[in-house]
């Protein structure tokens, strides 16, 4: 049996600007949860999570030193922090959206 | 096995203004380090220079120099800040003021070569192209927006500064990490081909430069158990001649340093973690490890390096138009729905007052400003909503149109909307629009400023 659970439950984040891109650091809160992240939160689903709000492309990096994934999100912050009209304009709460987004776990 | 002690006196410019008084106090810190010049500094301190040819530098250092000089010169200190943005004399001779206003005896060295600014015209007659690395766009298009145009410089001016006995070093556009692996390379007599401890360096620099980011402030990882950030300590590095290091804080400080903390900043604001780049060594953070060593004590090790690319990153800052923002509130009950109606009334306003808009965004505090489509609106009908909107412009006059709009929403618009907040002053839009130059068409330069 899995069960659902948003990834906030099993990691932790921490977001920021490059620009109009902005980058998302997410870390396995335990090392266990490392292959869940790398298993589940392709740059694929996260392209697919933030549809609408990140207009360009996703890359994944992988740290398994720190059990943690790096992913880079282009054209991501309607224009860069001093052109963007965004309230977050930049990035600083994006890794809190990304934790919302939902893994399997084994019960 | 030698080591130091490095602390961060400030992580941007605006930072808390006491932090450094701890690490003065209780570090038992060889350096300071201070970060000023986030991306788009330097064209605001371009501005307040062609108003004031006396400014266009971080006055926050001259301030807290009033504060900590005469500690910092009795304990022998050494300070490296990045505060001297257009003009990194004149900040010299602020701070040789204020050594002068103490009594104090100081070395303070400047370094300059960064600011290309007046260059620009040569420097492109000389066939450097300055193209947006980015986008590969020509900088014809923006030549005559142009505000600022600096070179991230690397570690050798700074060494030179330190070898030449500085008390205090100040920079223009160095990178923020050349400033805390400068002291590294002066200390332990690191060679310039020992790529790995030079990596290491680097990553220590990373992760301590933003300040309080790694001593528990903005801590996803655990933000409800971290003591005390209202004294929260600014971090400091020990670090040992083979490049390793120990991340800690100043004792009886708030915060707190843990591996979750170390690790949240490693990775912030990087791309790929395994090409790091600076003017003095791309390091790869992939090999890094990170362990907790005790209370508020992480150590941090294993950065590798390669050698550095043979161009400087230039950062050039233009104008490109407008934004003003203004929001209102709206109470229950239907408070979302309110609001709704209040932009779409407004979007209809600017079809009547012919708003030449290039972008116009609608949001609603309390619900989807942060987060867009993301955002998932509470079951409940919640207690309020503020709409936000904002507005980008081709002129500052076409800003302007959105100031009046708002306050008749509270009288001609739903009911229950009120505590409007209209910052119709149009904001000036500075863009960044990073190239590349070769390193050989830079020469650095180091002056001095003794005050005996």
């Amino acid at each position: 049996m899995m069960r659902r659970v948003p990834l906030v439950t099993i990691a932790h984040a921490r977001s920021g600007d490059k620009g109009n891109s902005c980058n998302i650091g997410l870390i396995a809160r335990k090392p266990e949860h490392y292959p869940v992240l790398v298993e589940q939160v392709t740059a694929e689903r996260v392209r697919d999570h933030f549809r609408g709000w990140v207009h360009g492309n996703v890359v994944r990096y992988e740290m398994p030193n720190i059990h943690s994934l790096n992913f880079l999100l282009e054209d991501a912050l309607g224009g860069g922090a001093t052109a963007s009209l965004r309230a977050d304009n930049q990035g600083k709460t994006m890794g809190g959206a990304l934790l919302r987004l939902l893994v399997e776990l084994p019960e | 096995m030698k080591s130091i002690r490095i602390g961060t006196g400030q992580g941007y410019w605006g930072d808390r203004l006491d932090a450094p008084l701890a690490l003065v106090d209780r570090g038992r810190v060889q350096y300071i380090c201070f970060d000023y010049l986030a991306e788009l500094t330097m064209s605001i301190l371009q501005k307040q220079k062609e108003r004031d040819p006396s400014k266009g530098y971080a006055h926050d250092f001259v301030t807290l120099c009033r504060q900590i000089l005469p500690r910092v010169r009795k304990q022998g200190i050494r300070l490296i800040a990045s505060a001297g943005g257009v003009n990194p004399r004149g900040c010299a001779e602020a701070i040789a003021q204020v050594a002068r206003g103490h009594g104090l005896t100081v070395k303070i060295a400047t370094v300059e070569g960064d600011n290309i600014l007046d260059r620009l015209d040569s420097l492109a007659a000389q066939g450097y192209a300055l193209k947006n690395m980015d986008d590969g766009s020509g900088i014809g298009a923006i030549r005559d927006r142009i505000t600022s145009a600096n070179v991230y410089l690397g570690v050798a001016p700074v060494i030179e500064a330190l070898r030449g006995g500085a008390d205090i070093v100040i920079t223009g556009r160095n990178t923020d990490t050349s400033l805390f692996l400068a002291p590294m390379i002066h200390e332990f007599g690191w060679r310039m081909d020992e790529l790995d401890k030079l990596a290491c360096g680097i990553c220590i620099g990373h992760v301590i430069e933003c300040g309080a980011q790694v001593t528990g402030g903005n801590y996803t990882g655990g933000w409800d158990r971290v003591p005390d950030l209202a004294r929260v300590g600014w971090p400091i590095a020990e670090v040992s001649e083979d490049g390793s290091a120990v991340i800690t804080k100043p004792d009886g400080t708030g915060g707190l340093v843990e591996a979750g903390t170390v690790k949240e900043e490693l990775l912030y604001e990087i791309g790929d973690p395994g090409n790091y780049i600076t003017p003095d060594v791309v390091a790869d953070f992939r090999p890094v490890r990170i362990e907790d060593a005790g209370p508020d004590r992480v150590k941090l090790w294993g950065a590798k390096g390669r050698p550095a690319p043979d161009t400087l990153k230039v950062s050039i800052s233009y104008r490109n138009g407008y934004r003003a923002f203004a929001d209102l509130g709206f109470s229950w009950p239907r408070a979302l729905e309110k609001a709704k109606l209040a932009a779409k009334i407004l979007a209809e306003r600017f079809r009547i007052v012919g708003l030449q808009a290039e972008e116009v965004l609608f949001d609603y505090i309390g619900y989807n400003s942060l987060h867009g489509p993301l955002a998932e609106f509470p079951g409940h009908d919640p207690q309020e909503v503020r709409l936000r909107v904002g507005i980008r412009t081709r002129t500052a006059e076409e800003a302007r149109k959105l100031g009046p709009e708002v306050p008749c929403l509270v009288t001609c618009g739903p009911p229950q909307g009120g505590g409007y907040s209209a910052r119709a002053t149009p904001q000036e839009i500075l863009e960044y629009w990073p190239a590349l130059i070769p390193a050989a068409a830079i020469r650095p330069e180091v002056h001095f400023v003794e005050v005996r």
